[in-house]
């Protein structure tokens, strides 16, 4: 049975339809990428799972359970977390504190809130380390460079202690040898059991990562599959070519 | 019977013309705050402004009211272009609209209230017109005219607003800014300028407004803040960014606070415009025609 | 320093403050720093809401007069002690804190600011209409002239409002570091963010608007027997929504310090200006300040102070 279930799902703004119709499966344990051109509903469906916007029609289901209805907080509590395409650190805490926060609201309500505080700063100091950023634990958010600002945003979704993590857009803007970085960070999280739905443009990253792709074009899936195939596929060149 | 019908069409009548002169006063937000998304509540304070400015003008020089306001239209532009510059320099840049913009703007409102009672004192101030007092009579419909005539000013700043908003390549862009910053970039047009240039236009409204509501009603100091809830509440009611909505919520609101002035009262007034607007908020945040 | 022994310092300043006012044998001092710990409660319940959690409040009025006419209703039908008044004060605005969150917290927090204005107005449109507390006419409240306690009864009044200084404050630190501090301050940074990370952020922010409002009916409470007789028109005045949102500013709202600060100086500068100009200016001088502090020194006095010893530190 997939972890993440995605039936028939629908989003429109207005008169503009940004999803149509989409089914997504996620496999437990897997690594999938997910691409697209700009504008084509990336962002838009990851707000539909997360619960930060309702879709009109379809469901979305986790670890067995409807999310449908259920706030983007209540999600992140069931398993789900995400980290922003956009940076959105929370900039009067320090570094270490951004990462206590989802420690403190998800896993230690999970949890009952019975964490121990040396325990939540033990957890802490854990993923700081997980992602180098230990050394500027105490600093704010606006000290740090493009790389440790995405590796923060990173770093805090990780702290929900996530099943799911989806990455959206994390890499844009990084050279090559840390977009490299932050792909073997993902492929350790997934080592220790964490399912990640990486959304990407740079195709490197994308295909090292993937196990499965799929891509979204205005708002429809037109292809889901093996890495390989799926780029030598003629619609996915067209809708690339095109754009 | 007939007396309690008569009662009833002429609150009716008084109620749009009324809901016409607000359409006026609350344009300006529909811009700022509609398109903008800047939540100016100073925009009475303005308004109180404009009809002072009014005041002192037709007092010592006899000049109509709604001249000057005509005149006043190019200062008041500019006083709303430098005062978005400052808000744009102190706040926008940096993300944090949210706390300190409100409370500069709230600043801004009791500052100028302070100061017209400093100047001025909080005695009634009126303006003096020919068409202050008398009014046409159709059958048993009356139409006074110290209303009829700010409703039509107010209908006609509606339209030209409306057109220039859809017809002109500034005015287009003033429209695209609130839903695309990046196209408008890419066609030229810096959009900071563009929107210094509508919260311009904004506060040049209130200008018209305040001229508006000296003709209609005396003017002291503290007359602006019945107004902050009336023009959140049609703008909320007609729905944000829509300007057309804007002139729905304002006859609404119109109609709907004659009603209970006539049968119930004055002394409720205050209490119906925000009254509809937590109601608004609680029901139907998106208001009638908003996006 | 642990939470408790804050209380302990707070509790121990207080009773050295009113001693001091005391030896002074200036009735005034009471009257005029009744004014200045009213004020330090207001701003302190307004920056949990404002600064703490970033939602702007414009109608403080409303709360502080309900606790106010809470007072006078009671004191019409079966009157109680103060401080049982100032629990009914807190609970009534508490309430109605609770029903305007509830209503327009899911909203941004740009309407929940107009909101509250227009539920200032709409609140003072009741009271006005309502005869049995006076309407516009007023109601007049006879002040006891002795307490069994203190003494004269206005230095019980400023007593009682030492104790709610007290519990303002304390209630201040504790929360900026708890859980609950954190929380709010992710609402304030980013709310998309804090849901994201968990933060059930609709239920922290009826938190903090219902124990703002309570704190500021608590301080409305005692007004109508400091004041003697009460319209609608001082107990809803701007001056309220004006100096609730200024002090907090111009001190500092990251922290329980700044409300504080600026309540002292802000409070005092008032006190001296409307005696020795008029309460227009003095106003006036407010609003400005409001103004000033808020395009350049956006983190109040405090965030200068801090400033700094940073550079200091360098």
């Amino acid at each position: 049975m997939a972890l993440l279930e995605v039936t028939g799902l629908s989003k429109r703004f207005g008169g503009f339809v940004a999803l149509e119709g989409i089914d997504l499966a996620v496999l437990e344990g897997e690594r999938v990428g997910l691409i697209g051109p700009n504008g084509s509903g990336k962002s838009t469906l990851v707000n539909c799972i997360c619960g930060t916007l309702t879709n009109e029609t379809g469901s979305v289901h986790f670890d067995g359970q409807p999310m449908d209805g259920l706030l983007t907080h209540e999600r992140t509590r069931r398993g789900v977390a995400r980290s922003f395409q956009l940076p959105r650190p929370f900039v009067t805490l320090t570094v270490a504190d951004n990462l206590r926060v989802p420690l403190l609201y998800t896993v230690n309500a999970r949890a009952g809130s019975s964490l121990k505080s040396a325990d939540i700063h033990a957890r802490c100091a854990e993923l700081l380390q997980l992602v180098g950023l230990a050394e500027k634990a105490a600093k704010l958010p606006r000290d740090l460079t493009q790389v440790e600002m995405r590796k923060l945003e990173l770093a805090r979704a990780m702290a929900a202690e996530p099943k799911l993590l989806i990455a959206d857009e994390s890499m844009a803007g990084l050279s090559q040898s840390e977009v490299d970085d932050i792909v073997a960070l993902l492929i350790r999280l997934n080592e220790r059991g964490i399912t990640i739905v990486l959304i990407e443009h740079i195709m490197r990253a994308v295909m090292r990562f993937s196990q499965r792709l799929v891509v979204l074009v205005s708002g429809r899936k037109i292809a889901d599959g093996l890495p390989d195939a799926v780029i030598r596929d003629a619609e996915v060149e067209k809708a690339y070519l095109g754009q | 019977m007939g007396l309690s019908f008569d009662l009833l069409i002429n609150a009716l009548i008084a109620g749009v013309l009324l809901g016409g002169f607000y359409t006026a006063v609350t344009i300006g937000v529909s811009i700022s705050f509609g398109i903008l998304d800047i939540v100016n509540i100073a925009h009475p304070a303005f308004i109180i402004l404009g009809s002072y400015i009014a005041y002192i003008l037709n007092i010592n020089f006899g000049i109509d009211p709604i001249l000057i306001s005509g005149v006043m239209l190019p200062v008041f532009y500019l006083l709303g272009a430098g005062i978005y510059q400052i808000y744009y320099e102190a706040f926008e840049r940096y993300g944090q609209e949210s706390l300190r913009g409100l409370s500069f703007f709230f600043g801004l409102l009791f500052v100028t209230e302070v100061m017209l009672i400093l100047v001025f004192g909080v005695d009634y101030r009126y303006v003096e017109a020919p068409y202050i007092g008398p009014s046409w009579r159709i059958g048993m419909m009356d139409f006074p005219l110290r209303m009829l005539v700010p409703c039509v000013t107010a209908l006609a700043l509606f339209v030209a607003l409306q057109l220039f908003l859809s017809h002109t390549f500034i005015g287009r862009a003033i429209s695209a800014v609130a839903q695309d910053q990046l196209a408008l970039r890419l066609m030229a047009a810096s959009p900071t300028r563009i929107k210094r240039i509508a919260f311009g236009i904004s506060i040049a409204t209130t200008a018209v407004a305040g001229a508006l509501l000296i003709i209609i009603q005396p003017v002291e100091p503290s007359v602006g803040r019945d107004y902050i809830g009336r023009v959140f509440a049609i703008c909320v009611l007609g729905g944000l960014g829509s300007l057309p909505g804007t002139v729905i919520g304002a006859m609404l609101l119109g109609v709907i606070e004659s009603f209970t002035a006539t049968f119930y009262g004055p002394s409720w007034a205050p209490a119906v415009a925000f009254g509809v607007l937590l109601l608004t908020l609680a029901f139907r945040p998106a208001g009638l025609l908003g996006r | 320093m642990r939470n408790f022994v804050f209380l302990l310092v707070c509790v121990a300043v207080a009773i050295v403050v009113f001693f001091a006012a005391r030896m002074l044998r200036n009735d005034y001092i009471f009257f005029a720093g009744y004014t200045v710990l009213q004020f330090i409660v207001l701003a302190t319940a307004w920056n949990i809401l404002g600064g703490y959690t970033g939602y702007v409040n414009f109608g403080s009025a409303a709360f502080f007069a309900m606790g106010a006419y809470a007072t006078v209703f009671l004191h019409k039908l079966y009157p109680q002690p103060i401080p049982v008044l100032i629990v009914i004060g807190g609970i009534v605005s508490g309430i109605v804190g609770f029903g305007m969150g509830y209503l327009t917290l899911r909203l941004r927090g740009a309407f929940f600011a107009i909101a509250t204005l227009a539920l200032a107005v709409v609140l003072q449109t009741f009271v006005v209409n309502w005869d049995y507390v006076g309407g516009s006419r007023g109601a007049y409240i006879i002040r006891p002239n002795e307490n069994v306690l203190v003494g004269p009864y206005i230095q019980y009044l400023f007593v009682l409002m030492l104790v709610l200084v007290v519990i303002a404050l304390v209630c201040a630190r504790v929360i900026e570091r708890s859980q609950l501090g954190y929380g709010f301050a992710t609402i304030r940074d980013d709310e998309l963010a804090a849901e994201a990370c968990g933060v059930p952020t609709l239920r922290l922010k009826l938190v903090a608007t219902t124990l703002s409002g309570a704190l500021m009916g608590m301080a409305g409470a005692p007004f109508p027997y400091y004041i003697g007789y009460l319209q609608p028109s001082s107990a809803f005045g701007l001056e309220y929504a004006v100096n609730s949102i200024a002090m907090p500013m111009i001190g500092g709202t990251t922290s329980w310090v700044g409300p504080l600060i600026g309540a002292i100086l802000l409070g005092s500068l008032q006190q001296i200006a409307t005696v020795t100009i008029s309460s227009a200016v003095n106003l006036l001088i407010v609003g400005l300040l409001l103004v000033g502090f808020v395009i350049i020194a956006p983190n109040g006095i405090v965030g200068l102070v801090q400033d700094r010893l940073r550079l200091r530190a360098k």
